[in-house]
Order: C-alpha cells, then sequence, then structure tokens
C-alpha cells in the first residue's frame, strides 16, 4: 500500500482530491477555496503601512494563514516520507529543449539549477525568482485569485469573470512559457 | 459603529474570493481544521508533481495532459460538490448556512490575470504551489514567496491608480 502511496499520482487521483477541498472548507466553516489572499493577509500583519487596502482585520481571515501553513506541512511530509529518490518523468520534448539552456537536473521538483541562492545574483536568477515571484504576486491579486480562488472555486461556483480570469492565466502563461521564457533562460 | 464595520467589511472583501463573514467566535485552536486540509492538500500538491516547474512547462507547451487532467477534475469535482451543497442546503459542521460570495467583473481580472499567467509560466507555482516547494526543501523558493507577497502589497499601493 505505502509503494502505491510513494508513486506519483496520475491525475484521476489528484484532480478529484484537490476538488475536494471545495466542499471540505465550506462545510467546515464557510470558508471558500482561495490561497493567493493569504499574501494579502500577510501584508496586512506585518506591513500595512495606512494602505487602505491593507487596513482591515487580518485576525478574521486566519484560517487562510493556517491553511497554508498547513500546505508547507503537507510539502514537507510529502518529500520526507511519501517519496521515492530518483528522476522525475518529463515529457522529452522539453527534456531537449531545456538541455539546451543547461537544465539537466531532475532530481527534484524545482529545477535547482535555476532556483538557488547564488543565481540570485545573476540576471537570470534574478529575473527567475524575484520577478517572477512579483509578478505572481502582484497578479493573483489584481485579478482578485489564483488558480484556486478563481480556476477552481470561481468555475465551481459557476462564476463568469473567474472564466475570464482562467482564462487570461492560461494566455499569460502560453505566450511567457513559449515566447519569452526561452530568451530568458538563455541569459 | 455599524457603518464602520461595514467600511471594513468592505475592505476586507475587496478583490478577494475568500472572505466570509462568520457571526460565531471560535477559540484559535478550531483554526486547526484548516491546517489539517492544508496538510492533505499539500500532500496532493507534491505527490502529483503539480508543484513541479517541469510540469507546468510541459503544460504551456501541450506536452502533457497531467495539468489539465488535475484542474479540470478538480473544477469538475468542485461544481457537482458546490451543486449538491446549493441543492440541499447542507449547512456547516457549526449549523451555519453555506454562503459563497459571487465574483464581480473588472478589468483586473484580464490584466492582473495576464500578469499571473506571465509569473505562472517563470516561476513554475501559482501561491499554493509556493509554500509547498519551501516545504519540500527548496529552500531558495523563499525569495520567490517574499517577492509574491511584496508584489501583492505594491498592488495594494497603488490599487486605485490601477484600472480596474
Amino acid at each position: 500500500m505505502l509503494d502505491i502511496i510513494k508513486e506519483p499520482w496520475p491525475w484521476y487521483i489528484a484532480g478529484p482530491l484537490i476538488g475536494l477541498t471545495v466542499p471540505a472548507l465550506l462545510i467546515l466553516g464557510n470558508k471558500s477555496f482561495g490561497i493567493s489572499s493569504s499574501l494579502r493577509h500577510i501584508c496586512a500583519a506585518c506591513i500595512p503601512a495606512n494602505v487602505s487596502f491593507f487596513k482591515y482585520d487580518w485576525k478574521k481571515e486566519s484560517w487562510n494563514l493556517f491553511f497554508v501553513l498547513g500546505i508547507f506541512l503537507g510539502g514537507m511530509i510529502a518529500a520526507h516520507l511519501l517519496m521515492i529518490p530518483g528522476e522525475i518523468t518529463v515529457n522529452p520534448n522539453l527534456k531537449a529543449e531545456l538541455a539546451t539552456y543547461g537544465i539537466t537536473d531532475y532530481s527534484n521538483l524545482v529545477p535547482t539549477q535555476l532556483m538557488n541562492f547564488e543565481s540570485l545574483l545573476t540576471l537570470k536568477g534574478f529575473i527567475l525568482m524575484v520577478v517572477g515571484g512579483f509578478l505572481v504576486g502582484f497578479g493573483t491579486r489584481y485579478a482578485g485569485g489564483c488558480t484556486s480562488g478563481h480556476a477552481i472555486m470561481g468555475l465551481s461556483n459557476l462564476q463568469w469573470p473567474s472564466l475570464v480570469a482562467t482564462i487570461c492565466f492560461m494566455i499569460g502563461g502560453f505566450l511567457m512559457a513559449n515566447v519569452i521564457l526561452p530568451i530568458i533562460l538563455s541569459l | 459603529m455599524l457603518s464602520i464595520m461595514k467600511k471594513e467589511t468592505d475592505i476586507r472583501h475587496q478583490d478577494t474570493i475568500c472572505t466570509n463573514e462568520s457571526h460565531l467566535q471560535h477559540k484559535w485552536y478550531h483554526n486547526l481544521k484548516y491546517l489539517i486540509v492544508g496538510v492533505l492538500f499539500g500532500i496532493v500538491f507534491v505527490k502529483a508533481e503539480i508543484i513541479s516547474w517541469f510540469r507546468i512547462q510541459e503544460m504551456f507547451r501541450l506536452q502533457s495532459f497531467h495539468m489539465y487532467g488535475v484542474i479540470g477534475s478538480a473544477i469538475v469535482t468542485g461544481m457537482i460538490s458546490v451543486w449538491i451543497i446549493k441543492k440541499f442546503n447542507i449547512k456547516t459542521i457549526y449549523g451555519e448556512k453555506i454562503s459563497i460570495a459571487p465574483k464581480t467583473f473588472n478589468k483586473g481580472q484580464i490584466y492582473g490575470g495576464l500578469i499571473f499567467g506571465f509569473g505562472w509560466a517563470i516561476t513554475g507555482a501559482c501561491p499554493g504551489p509556493l509554500f509547498a516547494q519551501i516545504g519540500t526543501g527548496a529552500a531558495a523558493v523563499v525569495i520567490t514567496l517574499v517577492s509574491a507577497i511584496f508584489g501583492t502589497w505594491v498592488y495594494g499601493y497603488f490599487r486605485n491608480n490601477l484600472p480596474h
């Protein structure tokens, strides 16, 4: 049994489990699934700086911070107890493309050759970690949600603005991955 | 007093999909149940390689069905769940009525959506996976997370000057 758990899980197991987070949070306490809001609550708690957008009682939303702390712990548990060490399987076409940028290490889910403290001082590393992270934080809040809040929660509740947001996430992602990211990776 | 409270609630609800008002007062440890849901959720994230930068690159290059399968089946499961909750008027474990705030459209969903899409493809992570990635030991992702928090702050600071 544990061996099965240690294998990578297929989409038809993982997807429904993630979808079940929606009713779980609603039934546990009438909470709508969403993760990017946690970033806003952290701002409100740590650096409100008199900005009206952060002047609210973040403690009322502390469940969201417990939730993301759980995600962090879940990542820790899965990586240390439930994984078989080894290379992750990736489409050969992607492997060939990434090899041209010198990315050859598939031992981690995060490409450690790109995301590490040493490369932070290079232009490429700075763009991948600092600029990338900034765009995630700025964009999700501007859009009012991320993949969880819009694509999963919003679409589950048949909200058309969430469909607009989800389509824009995908357009942005396709453009970046196919047009701009290759330039960044060859820096 | 009431108007101050209303204003406070309005600010808290701005541009956010996950605020719901509860009139029940709970001790802090009631939040531990969300921590447990988060743990299970984080395990699925890692085990299904949703937090993998490589999986996100495959998705945006149409080289794998995996991520589409995950997100698609999650949405279908969520839709059926929400439909059942509404249809049978299911209450929370505290007996409260379940309500989901509707999303109102503004141009932020387009501009912000595109910007987030750029960031998603660069970092290979949306906000949830950032927390899970750090959990797996990818310490450098802390920088990405701090930068994401800063991005959120900058949005809040310039919010009134941005087209919505």
